[in-house]
């Protein structure tokens, strides 16, 4: 629980708005082996990794994590491979069993769940978009895309309707009489995508979904979760090993090492106000400019700015703002809706681009 | 607002994707289903029609020209045949080098060696030195196991026959190894030789054992000459096989880096491939030997030596203790020949990699110094914690030789002690009393028949209700239909299960099976084959997917298999006849029982081979388990579930045909009774044909309607 708490609350984060979050996870805990169970609440359990399994032979995969994932939010967990985020995302749907803590969706509890009830959870309510792909290479397209609704028993009729309708959704439209292997990687994700789409999950989740792909077809198939997510609102958890990608989609990203939350927050707080070095030297790549707001970057308000100088949002990236505060001479002003909070001038925004090329 | 800080949005006219779609064809629909049940149809009618006409049924003891025209051929050979170049110089030179070898390894090993009473080396001494064998090929627990089995071998009265049986096969194997690893090589480097030889060891390994009897028997006489070459015929393919296959396993940098050192041809043979496929030619041994175990025990229907003659008087007065007995040493011994070359193929690997590391053998040798003298910190993998034995080659080998000393004594005293040259039975050694053969022939008969009487009710029963039901009527079906129904009904689904060309091969078989003359008889064959098929198959995939779903039932089911598949088809016999008495019924069991393990091996390997992301993905889906199985896993095993339908139904037929014995009836029948009645040697020679042809044709169509479900 300490280290979730790294970066300061937000008022604009979801987690604390009026509606209940859409996924609420709470001190969620994957112990590998066989005693797993008996470890937990003891001493052993807040040992490193390398001690516990030399120790005990046990490995943690998962390691008291706890977050919320607000309706129509785009979520991203981010780490390096080993980090325990596939594991984290199949522990919420208990593709593998949890150790320890709750799982909740729209305040139902997954955790605890009889196994009825969680198949219908994983019929109706999650779908999942896999690494490779995991399509039936026996079944044409358009009956991948179905399988989801087959198996929860709808008619022939219906789903081969609806899976139509995810198939034109994704672009895919006339390949659907064809088998996976005939498709390049690229179009497999999308029937994976696809399939994803026609249970109407209210969550869908992605383990690493474009790793597998080719730079360009990647963002390409970024750029068609955007579009999806624009056009269906679904909740998104993604799990990525890519900053750039959990950037550019994430509208929040938690960051793990070794099973646990390094640090949860917005793309510009994890660039800006990075919880340690760990995730310093991640975001110390990444173009600033394109991430910071200028909330960042501004300097206090010392009350001589004079008051027909343009007032920039505080919530504005760098890069967008740049143009007007260079051809301004002098500093202008970062508002919060109507108050002043800041100013910035030339050289803060500089500092930023600056700080980029010396890389 | 959760989407505060998200990025702005795309603008709408984004290309839409910058990946290169592949132009794709749609797959034209076959309908296979339909046209299956068309042609059922249609068969049905006319077997309704026209029942009972134009079977070509043919009396047990009725031939046709074709038979008798075989008889007289035989009777050519018989009379002409030594003085013809072929039948009397090649294969009669090639049987009295068989005959000698042989007469001199019985003499030696196995019967009583003129004038001596006894053979030249007693059972001790034989005991000494298999003993000493093994431990230097496999190590101490395989020689435990041989010394016992062998000890068991004696206690059970069946000494003679035993080491007769062990002596055909070793010999035979050392024949195929000397063809077979050349042969093998050879058609690793030379292209043309692997396009020759492959289709030839297609057919030997497709044709059951059964088919190459009467040939063989034609032109080496009946006898251990014609035993020796049949188990030769038959444990050759595999040994074959396998070093073409871990020759050309060497990956081809290894063999690229070994060029561009210099090697010449010879070197990078010498040096590179064959060690480096040592371990795939051991195991090449190990199946050539498990595969003469089999052959020679079925030999003994030509009046070869061994076990197999036991088993076989004893299935004639169906006297199911004596036959147990003779089984279960049969079972022993492959066992023991399977553990010990399976043991030596694991030791040849690790040997192979300490060798590196060993100093210079003579050298050690001289200095009589047998434990490694380079400490281990001065060798190549100094600290990277690999183990290797303290011994090296020359030492291993001085000690092996030190314990040669008590086996020459060990063949001494066997030579000279009466003892321990001929095996004591009851009357020397009264402690065998309880555990030697006769005791335990009465023992299993007691038991078998308290075991029937108890069971036999419901044996019976399923016995009886298989065969009204299930065996008769398909049966009748096939048999009863006109001739020219079953062919076109067989072309049609060789057809329509794998296109033309098994058609092809089929009609060309169909035309062989009706050319000798037992039409009938082999669509009863066909009949019985089928049905044990499908029971094979619905057996092995309910354990196939238990096994391919969960580690545990794999690891409990697979030691079973295992011992299973290492047992001679010959031996199953046995326990069926006990259960069930004689009848076609029998023969299915056997065969059920003899073709399951490696159709459930396949179908479990097919099942665990499924992407592990696909299960996970049909799991995330909401499958419930059936459903994963029924609509995830069985089609994606697709193709090993057909491998182990053309596995299964190739076993089978071998088995329904040896069925023969127990009252399986048809082909094998008259193949038996080709050898045991002169005027039917002719007709029994047509039945092997009828049953190779129909071998080709089920593998055929089998292997083309595997290759058409890819999809």
């Amino acid at each position: 629980m300490t280290t979730t708490a790294s970066t300061p609350e937000k008022s604009e984060n979801s987690t604390a708005g009026s509606e209940s979050p859409a996924l609420h996870v709470e001190g969620l805990w994957k112990i590998f082996g066989p005693r797993a169970d008996k470890i937990i609440g003891t001493e052993q359990a807040h040992l490193p990794r390398k001690e516990l399994q030399e120790q005990t032979g046990h490995v943690v995969g998962i390691r008291d994590v706890s977050f919320d994932v607000a309706p129509g939010e785009v979520f991203v967990v981010m780490g390096l491979s080993g980090s325990g985020k596939s594991t984290l995302v199949r522990l919420l749907t208990r593709l593998i069993e949890p150790t320890a803590g709750t799982v909740e969706l729209y305040g139902e509890k997954i955790t605890g769940m009889d196994d009825s009830a969680l198949l219908d959870t994983r019929r109706r309510k999650v779908s999942m978009v896999f690494q490779h792909f995991g399509l039936l290479p026996h079944r044409k397209v358009v009956d991948n895309v179905a399988f989801g609704l087959e198996v929860r028993g709808e008619g022939k009729r219906q789903r081969r309707d609806r899976a139509q309708e995810m198939v034109d959704l994704v672009g895919l439209s006339g390949y659907e009489n064809n088998y996976p292997d005939q498709l390049s990687g690229g179009m497999q994700q999308r029937v994976g995508l696809a399939r994803a789409l026609a249970a109407d999950p209210e969550v869908l989740m992605f383990d690493e979904p474009f790793s597998a792909l080719d730079p360009l077809i990647r963002r390409d198939m970024q750029n068609e979760v955007i579009r999806l997510h624009e056009e269906v609102g679904k909740t998104m958890v993604f799990i990525t090993h890519d900053l750039a990608e959990a950037l550019k989609l994430g509208d929040r990203i938690l960051i793990m090492r070794d099973g646990e939350i390094v640090q949860i927050g917005t793309p510009d707080e994890v660039v800006g106000a990075p919880a340690d070095d760990y995730v310093r030297d991640f975001t110390s790549e990444v173009p600033k400019s394109h991430v910071l707001t200028l909330k960042w970057v501004m300097r206090p308000d010392t009350g001589d700015v004079s008051a027909d100088a343009p007032a920039l949002q505080q919530d504005q990236i760098v890069r967008d703002a740049a143009r007007i505060v260079l051809d301004h001479q002098g500093p202008c002003r970062v508002v919060d809706g109507d108050r002043v909070v800041g100013v910035v001038d030339d050289e803060d925004i500089l500092r930023v681009v600056v700080a980029e090329e010396a890389h | 607002m959760a989407t505060a800080t998200a990025p702005p949005p795309e603008a709408p006219d984004r290309p839409v994707s910058k990946e290169e779609q592949p132009y794709v064809e749609v797959g034209k629909k076959r309908h296979t289903g339909v046209k299956l049940l068309a042609v059922l149809a249609v068969w049905l009618v006319l077997y309704a029609i026209l029942k009972g006409h134009d079977t070509r049924s043919l009396g047990l003891q009725d031939t046709t020209g074709f038979h008798d025209w075989l008889n007289r051929v035989r009777d050519w050979v018989q009379l002409h045949g030594p003085d013809n170049w072929f039948f009397g110089g090649v294969l009669g030179f090639i049987g009295d080098v068989f005959n000698s070898v042989f007469a001199h390894l019985q003499k030696l090993f196995s019967i009583p060696a003129f004038p001596r009473p006894v053979p030249q080396i007693g059972w001790f001494g034989v005991v000494a030195i298999a003993a000493w064998i093994t431990w230097a090929v496999a190590g101490i627990r395989s020689t435990i196991l041989v010394t016992v089995s062998m000890l068991l071998f004696g206690i059970f009265g069946l000494w003679q026959d035993s080491i007769d049986l062990l002596l055909v096969t070793i010999l035979a194997v050392a024949v195929c190894f000397l063809i077979g690893l050349p042969t093998g090589i050879a058609m690793a480097r030379t292209r043309w030789v692997s396009t020759v030889v492959t289709p030839i060891l297609d057919i030997a390994q497709t044709l059951p054992p059964f088919a190459y009897l009467a040939p063989v028997a034609l032109g080496f006489g009946i006898g251990p000459t014609t035993a020796i070459v049949l188990t030769i015929i038959y444990a050759l393919p595999p040994l074959v096989r396998i070093t073409e296959y871990g020759i050309r396993a060497v990956p081809q940098t290894t063999i690229e880096a070994a060029r561009s050192l210099g090697l010449t041809k010879g070197q990078l043979l010498r040096q590179v491939q064959l060690p480096m496929a040592k371990r795939s030619i051991v195991v090449g041994i190990n199946q050539s030997m498990m595969a003469a175990l089999s052959m020679a025990t079925i030999a003994a229907l030509v009046n070869g030596p061994g076990l197999g003659k036991d088993v076989n008087a004893a299935l004639q007065i169906q006297n199911v203790g004596q036959a147990s007995v003779a089984g279960l040493l049969i079972v022993l011994m492959a066992i023991m020949l399977d553990r010990t070359t399976t043991a030596a193929s694991e030791r040849s690997e690790s040997q192979g990699r300490s060798g590196l590391v060993s100093v210079s053998g003579p050298g050690v040798l001289l200095m009589g110094v047998m434990v490694e003298k380079l400490p281990r910190w001065a060798t190549e993998d100094a600290g990277k914690g690999v183990r290797h034995p303290r011994l090296t080659g020359a030492g291993r080998w001085t000690i092996r030789a030190l314990w040669l000393v008590p086996v020459l004594v060990a063949v001494y005293l066997s030579r000279s002690q009466l003892d321990l040259a001929r095996f004591p039975d009851r009357t020397v050694w009264p402690f065998l009393e309880p555990i030697d053969g006769t005791s335990v022939t009465k023992l299993i008969n007691d038991f078998s028949s308290w075991f029937i009487d108890k069971v036999d009710t419901f044996t019976l029963a399923l016995k009886n209700d298989v065969t009204a039901w299930l065996i008769n009527p398909f049966q009748n079906l096939l048999a009863q239909s006109p001739w020219w129904v079953m062919g076109l009904v067989i072309l049609a689904l060789a057809y329509v299960l794998g296109g033309w060309r098994p058609a092809v091969t089929s009609a060309i078989c169909l035309a062989v099976i009706f050319g000798v003359g037992l039409w009938n008889d082999s669509m009863v064959t066909l009949a019985m084959t089928l049905i044990a098929t499908v029971l094979v198959m619905v057996v092995a995939v309910v354990l196939g997917v238990g096994m391919g779903r969960s580690r545990r039932t794999d690891t409990i089911i697979r030691p079973f298999l295992d011992a299973f598949q290492t047992i001679p088809p010959f031996v199953y016999l046995v326990p069926a006849l006990a259960l069930f008495g004689v009848g076609r019924f029998t023969a299915i069991m056997a065969a059920l029982a003899y073709a399951v393990p490696i159709a459930t091996k396949l179908v479990a390997d097919g099942i665990r081979g499924v992407a592990p992301t696909t299960v996970e993905a049909a799991r995330a889906s909401g499958s419930t388990t059936r459903q994963m199985i029924t609509k995830v896993q069985l089609p994606m095993a697709r193709e090993a579930l057909v491998l182990a339908t053309n596995q299964g139904l190739l076993y089978v037929l071998s088995m329904v045909v040896i069925g023969g014995l127990v009252g399986g009836g048809s082909l094998g029948y008259i193949v038996v009774s080709g050898f045991s009645q002169d005027q039917l040697f002719g007709k029994g020679l047509a039945a092997g044909i009828a049953i190779t042809a129909m071998g080709v044709m089920l593998d055929r169509i089998a292997r083309h309607a595997a290759a058409r479900t890819g999809r």
